[in-house]
């Protein structure tokens, strides 16, 4: 029985009557979160009516495609390193972010998704835009969950944001019936999440870990570090340069973990993977000790697994234990958050340098260089190359500049020859390789980092997957650069078709539209170059242009990304040409 | 390396969807489950999966992993047939004419520890548990006198050598778990560590 001393000990809370829709936005406020992507729709009304009233506070993102609004909000949270936020409406609007939410969990993008639901007494029986979210998007999602009652509504707020952002991040999904938007309830105010029982975002530090790494360093000749998104992700840039500059290891880069180290820093030899430089390819197979950091070996990067490092033990760093192992067996897993480890293991390796082993690498450099990059990067005749347009930005831009790849050719060359002094300056669609990614995370990216230029380097293929996301640009007035680098095909899929199928140039014969004329129908300038005597002049009035602006480069038709390792064969067959 | 018989405990908040959540791990690899069980466990609000698999242990040990990544799962483990006691239950439904003109069906049945659940004038249900060769050993043995109908449960097993998840569940609760709950499984392995 409840006395009346009980009643005076607890304290009183005070509560208000709010909607769930209000609740939602408040959550979102108290998460510091100031700008939303979304597309209205039936099932998300009442969030959008009360949004009406907080406009002051939220930005609001009208895109043009729900796809595009989910990689605008992955573009905001890869160069802002904020957590990204999208609002769609149910059935369509929910099943078109279904390819942002693979790419943003095989990249561990952080976003939390809000999808409006029908009312929870249709749920299971077809009702107008109804469609299961919560099944379609469980193995595309970090963690998701539906609300069907409007209590509910602080609380798993509070823990998406946790989950989205914390650990190795990935994205979460909100589905919110109709009735818990609209419904009254008595609100407490909000508290943010910090603990999950079942949740453990950062493994253990075991300090046996840490000496058994150190000693393997310490005791190398021949050591090389491959480093990714962790070192980002994990805010880590500065302890890995320290790491790195106590050790005088040499380290190459995958493709997200590209501008978490300067591209001119002594130690960096370059790119990883099918399209990476030689040097790094060739000597994977050829160090003693292999210390991967925030990386997960994926098979772009390791060719053929029997035959990647199988002389080297593997120092493996990974805030996820389940990548440790997974395709690369580790001689050390070091589990955790690499801001904490890599200090810990920096303190106990010895000062080294390599000047033997780094001149390895210097002399596959040179060789690459030879055969690969000047003639790419200053072709002496014919058509305009991707990589001379990437080295004449480069000059412009000095390496400030967001990049935001798209997938294919001009994404390797993107990757291969872009310069960066800045960390969070590589967007591109690594692991899910999303045609279609540029266009709306440069918009993102932009919102997530103002003060910056974002160039976005899109293929023809690309920019005709979303291209709509144009009346977001021109609806909002943002200042992105979009560089469209025309080769008239499929460039990859071609370039595949050349090298492995005879030549049998299967349905990558790819039309375009007048990209200047469709840019000035949503009243954003652009132009076209076709000469090379004209490239740096196009290049610096784009860059210079008050607003967006739109530059196609017709570059050579059946020109073909080198290095490469053949798919099926070991990072040491690699093949300049 | 051969495939053999692993059995998955996993140790999971009640929620909706969790069930999903777990069988997509395995139906992405395109691993069949060849038994599932879902059931409180010994915490109260703690639910506990017991998943049978025919895997390469290295196969189970990734999979393992990949589930207890997931945000709902506190910890999962996977144990031979040797590491466990486990058991099936089945129930058998005959003609209650059979057994009575057939003395020997009563034999069996009590030689099989079979138990008469329901007896009515048309059929009688026996359960017996054990393992799967012990209730498939009775089918045979009954499919003479005329099997009815035949259903067998899920394995249901108990770790030998665990303590059970009282103690584990505070350690969850804190915000700052000792180490004492981090099983890492290379701990064993210094010896390999340093064999360079």
């Amino acid at each position: 029985m409840e006395t009346a001393l009980d009643i005076i000990e607890q304290p009183v809370k005070e509560t208000v009557q709010i909607t769930g829709s209000h609740a939602l936005l408040e959550a979102l406020i108290a998460e510091r979160v100031d700008t939303i992507f979304g597309y209205p729709g039936g099932a998300i009304m009442p969030i959008y009516d009360a949004l009406y009233d907080y406009h002051e506070q939220l930005k609001h993102i009208l895109v043009r495609h729900e796809q595009g609004g989910i990689h605008a909000a992955q573009g905001f949270a890869r160069a802002s390193g904020k957590v990204g936020v999208v609002f769609a409406t149910s059935g369509p609007g929910a099943t078109n972010l279904v390819t942002g939410l693979a790419d943003a969990q095989i990249d561990s993008t952080p976003l939390v998704c809000i999808t409006g639901q029908v009312f929870a007494h249709l749920l299971g029986t077809d009702a107008f835009q109804e469609t299961d979210v919560i099944n379609i998007t469980t193995p595309v999602t970090k963690w998701n969950y539906q609300i069907t009652d409007a209590c509910e509504i602080p609380e798993v707020l509070a823990k998406a944001f946790y989950i989205a952002r914390s650990g190795r991040p990935g994205p979460v999904l909100i589905d919110i019936t109709k009735n818990a938007q609209l419904q009254l309830f008595e609100y407490a105010g909000y508290q943010t999440c910090d603990h999950i029982r079942s949740y453990r975002p950062k493994p253990y530090i075991r300090k046996e870990f840490i000496e058994a790494a150190a000693a393997l360093i310490n005791a190398a000749e021949k050591p090389f570090v491959i480093f990714g998104q962790g070192v980002i992700l994990g805010n880590a840039e500065q302890e890995f340069k320290a790491f790195l500059e106590k050790s005088g290891i040499p380290a190459a880069w995958t493709i997200l973990g590209l501008s978490a180290l300067a591209t001119d820093h002594p130690l960096n030899m370059g790119m990883l993977g099918m399209h990476g430089n030689y040097g790094p390819n060739v000597m994977t197979n050829e160090g003693d000790v292999l210390i991967a950091i925030g990386m997960r070996f994926d098979d772009r990067v390791t060719g053929r697994l029997d035959k990647y490092a199988k002389q080297a033990k593997v120092i493996h760093l990974d805030i996820d234990p389940s990548e440790i192992d997974k395709n690369v067996k580790a001689a050390v897993g070091v589990w955790g958050d690499c801001k904490e480890t890599l200090p810990m293991l920096t303190r106990l390796i010895q000062t080294k340098v390599y000047p033997q082993w780094i001149e390895k690498f210097r002399v596959y450099q040179k060789e690459e260089e030879k055969e690969v990059i000047s003639n790419e990067l200053y072709p002496a005749e014919g058509q305009i190359s991707m990589g001379e347009v990437l080295r004449v930005l480069n000059e412009l831009t000095e390496g400030e500049a967001i990049i935001v790849s798209d997938v294919g050719q001009h994404q390797m060359v993107a990757c291969r020859y872009a310069k960066f002094n800045q960390t969070r300056s590589n967007i591109t669609s690594g692991g899910l390789g999303t045609m279609g990614f540029a266009l709306p995370a440069a918009i993102g990216a932009k919102f997530g980092t103002p003060e910056r230029t974002v160039v976005a380097v899109i293929g023809d293929g690309g920019i005709q997957m979303t291209i709509q996301e144009l009346g977001t640009i021109m609806q909002t007035g943002i200042d992105i650069k979009i560089l469209i680098l025309n080769n008239q095909f499929l460039g990859m899929v071609r370039q595949w078709q050349q090298l492995f199928h005879d030549k049998r140039y299967s349905f990558v014969d790819i039309a375009s539209p007048d990209y200047v004329m469709v840019a000035k129908g949503y009243g954003i300038n652009g132009e076209t170059v076709k000469e090379r005597n004209h490239l740096k002049g196009a290049l610096q009035r784009m860059l210079s242009h008050q607003g967006s602006y739109l530059l196609e480069v017709m570059v050579g038709k059946e020109n073909n990304v080198f290095p490469m390792v053949p798919q099926g064969c070991s990072v040491s067959e690699i093949r300049l040409k | 390396m051969q495939k053999q018989e692993f059995t998955i405990t996993v140790y999971t908040e009640n929620h909706i969807g969790l069930l999903n959540r777990i069988a997509i791990i395995f139906s992405r690899r395109k691993i069949n489950i060849e038994s599932l069980n879902t059931s409180p466990s010994e915490v109260e609000g703690i639910h506990r999966f017991t998943i049978v698999i025919d895997e390469l242990e290295e196969v189970v040990g990734k999979l393992v992993r990949q589930i207890e990544k997931q945000v709902e799962v506190l910890k999962a483990y996977y144990n031979t047939n040797n590491e466990i006691v486990w058991q099936e239950l089945a129930l058998y439904k005959v003609s209650t004419d059979e057994i009575a003109e057939k003395v020997q069906v009563e034999r069996l049945l009590r030689e099989y520890g079979a138990r008469a659940v329901v007896i009515r004038k048309d059929y009688t249900i026996f359960e017996t548990s054990g393992h799967r060769e012990e209730t498939n050993r009775l089918i045979s043995v009954l499919e003479p006198y005329g099997l009815i109908e035949f259903v067998r449960s899920a394995r249901v097993a108990i770790i030998k050598a665990s303590s059970g998840f009282h103690e584990k569940i505070k350690e969850f609760e804190a915000t700052d778990p000792s180490d004492a709950l981090i099983e890492n499984e290379y701990l064993g392995k210094q010896q390999e560590i340093f064999s360079m």
